[in-house]
C-alpha cells in the first residue's frame, strides 16, 4: 500500500515536476481570479443600469455561462475554434473560458452584493457632488463586497481548484505534471502528492469559509 | 432669490406627486415646509438639488441652473447640501472619513486639508471627539450630527432638511435641532422639511403648507399656526398639535 | 462559398450532425444517468452526515469535519483521477463511470453535509428546548421540530451548489465516460468536424438552462427577508 501511493523513493524523484506544476498552479490562479473578479465587476456595474435593453441580454449572459460546465467551454475553445482557424494555446483558452465562465459567477454574487446596499447610500453620496462612478466606488462597492466576502471567497476557492482543468488541454499545472510523472513511473503516487498539496494550500481557506457561513447562515435563521 | 424653482411638476409613473410648485428662497432665510405625508414636500426639496429630475419647471440655485443639462451636477450640489431623514451615513467610514469624502474627491482637496476641514465641520456639530468613530457606534442624534457636518463642511450656500428628526427617539431631538439653530444664527440659508412645530414657530421666517401636490398657503409662522387661511391647513395643523 | 456557407458548413455540417446525433443523444442518456445518481447519494450522504454529527459525538465529528474539509479542499477532476488511476494499483479498478460517480457524489456530500449542519445550528436552542420540554425525543425533535425549518434555509445554497456540482459530469470524459463531451469528442476527432461538440454545447445548454434559471428562480423565492 505504502509501496504503491505514498512510495518514498518516487515522491522524492517525481518532486521536481510536481513542484513546477505547483508553480503554474499558483501562476494561473492569479491570471484567472482577477481576470474573473474584473469581468464580474463589470457584469454587476451593468446590471445597476435598469433599462430592459441592458438588462435582458445581460441576464441572458450570464445564464448562458452559468449552464455550461467549464470543461466543455475549455474544449470549445481549444478544439472547436482551430477549425475556424484560430488556433490559441492551452493557456490563453484556459484564460478565456475561466473569464467568461467565471466572470458570470463573480458577477452574480457582486450584483447581489450591489443590491444589498441601500440605495440612500447613494443619495448621500450624490447630494454632496460625487459622481455615479464615485459614488459606486467609495460608497456601494467597499460595502458590497463586505456583504458578500463569503460567497467571493467561495467562488475563489472553486476557480483555484477549476485550474486543474488546465491539465485537459496540456497546461502544464499541478495535475497535469502529476500526471506526467505517473505515466513515467507507473505508480500513482505523484497524483497523491498533487491531491496532498491541494489539500494543504486550500484547507485554511475551506476552514475560514466554513466558519463565515455558519455565521451568514445562523444570522438568518 | 438664492433659491428659485418655478412650475415644477414630477410625475412617478402614473402619480402626479407635484403639481405646479413655485417656491423662492431668499438668502438668510429658514423655510419651513409642512404637510400631511404624500403631499410631495420631500420630493420638492430633492428635485432642488435634482436627486429627483422634475418632469417639468425650473431650479435655480445661486444664479445655477440646475436642470440645464451642461450644468455640472456634480460641481453645483456642492453649494447644496442634504441630510436625510435615515442619515445615510457611510458605514464602512468613520465619522471624519464620512465628512471628508467629497472634500478629497469633488472639491479635491489633499487629505491633510480636507481631514482639518472635517475636523472643524465635526467640531460645529459638537463631536470633534468622535472623529475616529464609526456610524454604528454612535446614537441616532450624533449620526444625524455627523450628516450635518458632512454637508456643512462643503461650504454650502444652502442646506435642505429632509425629515432630519423623523427617525430619532424623543431625548435625542434636542441635540439635533441645537444644530440646526446654530446654523441658523450663522446665517446659513435653509429649507426644511419637518413636524417639529415648535421649532418652526421659534426658528422659521416662512412656513410653506403644502397639500396633494401644491403650496397652498405660505406666510410667517405666527400667521399660519395661529390664523391659517385655509381649511386644509387648519385641519392639519390642528392635528398635529393635538398630538 | 461565401464565409458564412463555410462557417456553417463546418460547425453546422448537415451531413455529419445527421450522422452523430444518435451517439450525442446516448450521451444525454449517460450525464443524466450519472447526474441523478450523483445528486441523490450525494445529498443523502451529506443530510446522513449531518444528522450523525448532530449527535454530538467528538471524534465522530472531528473525523466528519476533515472529511467534508477534504473534499471541499480536493478539485473533482483530481479526485476522480486519483480513484480512476490511482485505485488499480490496490487491486481495485473502478471503470470511468463508476469513478466519477464516487468522485462527484464525495464532493457533494461535503457540501451538503457543510449546509444541512449550517441550517441545523441556525435553529435557535429555544426551539430544542420548547420541544424536549414536551416530551419530544431527541430524533423526535429533530425530524420534527428541526429539520423542517433548517431545510427550508439551506434550500437556496443547496440547489446553487447541487447545479455546479451536476455540470462536473463532463469531468467523466477524462476517463472514458460516454457522456456528452465524451462523445461529442470522439465524434469530432472521428468526422475531423467539430459540429459534433456543438451539438454537445447545445445539448447540455437544453440539460442545464432550464436548471440554472429554475435555480434563480428559487433563490427568489426563498430569499431571506431582513
Amino acid at each position: 500500500m505504502i509501496q504503491s501511493f505514498f512510495n518514498p523513493e518516487i515522491i522524492v524523484a517525481a518532486m521536481p515536476i510536481v513542484l513546477a506544476g505547483l508553480f503554474n498552479t499558483i501562476l494561473l490562479s492569479l491570471i484567472v481570479v482577477p481576470l474573473g473578479l474584473a469581468g464580474g465587476l463589470v457584469l454587476a456595474m451593468l446590471a445597476s443600469v435598469k433599462s430592459p435593453l441592458v438588462r435582458w441580454p445581460l441576464m441572458a449572459w450570464v445564464d448562458f455561462f452559468r449552464a455550461f460546465p467549464p470543461l466543455v467551454l475549455l474544449v470549445l475553445l481549444f478544439a472547436g475554434l482551430p477549425f475556424a482557424g484560430l488556433e490559441l494555446g492551452g493557456f490563453a483558452c484556459v484564460a478565456i473560458a475561466f473569464f467568461l465562465n467565471t466572470g458570470s459567477y463573480y458577477g452574480e454574487i457582486l450584483r447581489a452584493g450591489i443590491d444589498s446596499v441601500p440605495h440612500g447610500q447613494v443619495e448621500a453620496a450624490r447630494s454632496t457632488g460625487l459622481s455615479g462612478l464615485q459614488a459606486m466606488g467609495y460608497i456601494v462597492l467597499p460595502q458590497a463586497v463586505r456583504n458578500v466576502l463569503p460567497d467571493l471567497l467561495s467562488n475563489t476557492l472553486e476557480v483555484v481548484k477549476l485550474t486543474s482543468l488546465g491539465s485537459v488541454v496540456a497546461v502544464p499545472e499541478l495535475l497535469y505534471q502529476a500526471r506526467q510523472a505517473q505515466s513515467i513511473t507507473y505508480n500513482p503516487t505523484p497524483i497523491v502528492m498533487a491531491a496532498v498539496i491541494y489539500f494543504l494550500i486550500l484547507w485554511p481557506l475551506v476552514r475560514l469559509l466554513s466558519r463565515l457561513e455558519n455565521r451568514a447562515l445562523a444570522g438568518r435563521g | 432669490m438664492i433659491v428659485s424653482a418655478k412650475g415644477i411638476h414630477k410625475h412617478f409613473g402614473h402619480l402626479h406627486v407635484l403639481k405646479g410648485v413655485d417656491l423662492e428662497v431668499a438668502e438668510r432665510e429658514l423655510v419651513f415646509v409642512i404637510g400631511p405625508s404624500g403631499s410631495g414636500k420631500s420630493t420638492l426639496l430633492r428635485c432642488l438639488n435634482r436627486l429627483e429630475q422634475p418632469s417639468a419647471g425650473s431650479v435655480t440655485v445661486d444664479g445655477i441652473d440646475m436642470l440645464a443639462p451642461a450644468t455640472d451636477i456634480n460641481h453645483a450640489r456642492q453649494r447644496i447640501g442634504m441630510v436625510f431623514q435615515s442619515f445615510n451615513l457611510y458605514p464602512h467610514m468613520t465619522a471624519l472619513g464620512n465628512v471628508a469624502l467629497a472634500l478629497r474627491k469633488v472639491a479635491g482637496k489633499s487629505r491633510a486639508e480636507a481631514d482639518a476641514l472635517g475636523l472643524a465641520a465635526l467640531e460645529r456639530v459638537g463631536l470633534a471627539d468622535r472623529a475616529t468613530h464609526r456610524p454604528l457606534e454612535l446614537s441616532g442624534g450624533q449620526q444625524q450630527r455627523v450628516a450635518i457636518a458632512r454637508a456643512i463642511a462643503l461650504e454650502p450656500r444652502v442646506m435642505l432638511f429632509d425629515e432630519p428628526t423623523s427617525a430619532l427617539d424623543p431625548e435625542l431631538v434636542g441635540s439635533v435641532l441645537a444644530v440646526m439653530r446654530s446654523l441658523r444664527e450663522s446665517g446659513m440659508t435653509m429649507i426644511v422639511v419637518s413636524h417639529e412645530m415648535a421649532f418652526a414657530r421659534n426658528a422659521a421666517d416662512r412656513v410653506v403648507f403644502m397639500d396633494d401636490g401644491l403650496i397652498l398657503e405660505q406666510g410667517p409662522p405666527a400667521a399660519i399656526f395661529e390664523n391659517p387661511a385655509h381649511e386644509r391647513t387648519r385641519a392639519f395643523i390642528g392635528q398635529i398639535q393635538r398630538h | 462559398m461565401s464565409s458564412w456557407d463555410r462557417f456553417t458548413d463546418t460547425f453546422f455540417n448537415a451531413k455529419v450532425m445527421a450522422k452523430y446525433w444518435p451517439d450525442i443523444l446516448y450521451g444525454v442518456g449517460v450525464t443524466v444517468e450519472l447526474a441523478v445518481l450523483i445528486v441523490v447519494s450525494g445529498l443523502l450522504a451529506g443530510l446522513a452526515l449531518a444528522l450523525i454529527r448532530a449527535l454530538a459525538i467528538r471524534p465522530l465529528n472531528w473525523l466528519i469535519i476533515f472529511i467534508v474539509d477534504l473534499f471541499r479542499s480536493l478539485p473533482p477532476l483530481v479526485i476522480i483521477v486519483l480513484i480512476y488511476f490511482g485505485l488499480p494499483a490496490a487491486d481495485i479498478s473502478p471503470s470511468g463511470f463508476v469513478s466519477t460517480w464516487l468522485s462527484l457524489a464525495l464532493v457533494l456530500m461535503a457540501f451538503a453535509e457543510e449546509i444541512f449542519w449550517a441550517g441545523i445550528t441556525s435553529i435557535p436552542k429555544g426551539q430544542w428546548e420548547a420541544a424536549r420540554s414536551t416530551g419530544l425525543g431527541f430524533g423526535q425533535t429533530l425530524t420534527n421540530v428541526i429539520l423542517p425549518q433548517a431545510l427550508r434555509l439551506t434550500i437556496p445554497p443547496l440547489t446553487n451548489r447541487t447545479i455546479a456540482i451536476t455540470k462536473g459530469t463532463a469531468l467523466g470524459t477524462v476517463v472514458a465516460v460516454s457522456e456528452i463531451l465524451g462523445m461529442a469528442s470522439s465524434a469530432m476527432s472521428n468526422s475531423y468536424n467539430p459540429s459534433p461538440l456543438m451539438m454537445g454545447a447545445a445539448a447540455y445548454l437544453v440539460l442545464f438552462l432550464p436548471v440554472v434559471v429554475a435555480g434563480r428562480w428559487i433563490e427568489k423565492k426563498f430569499a431571506w427577508k431582513r
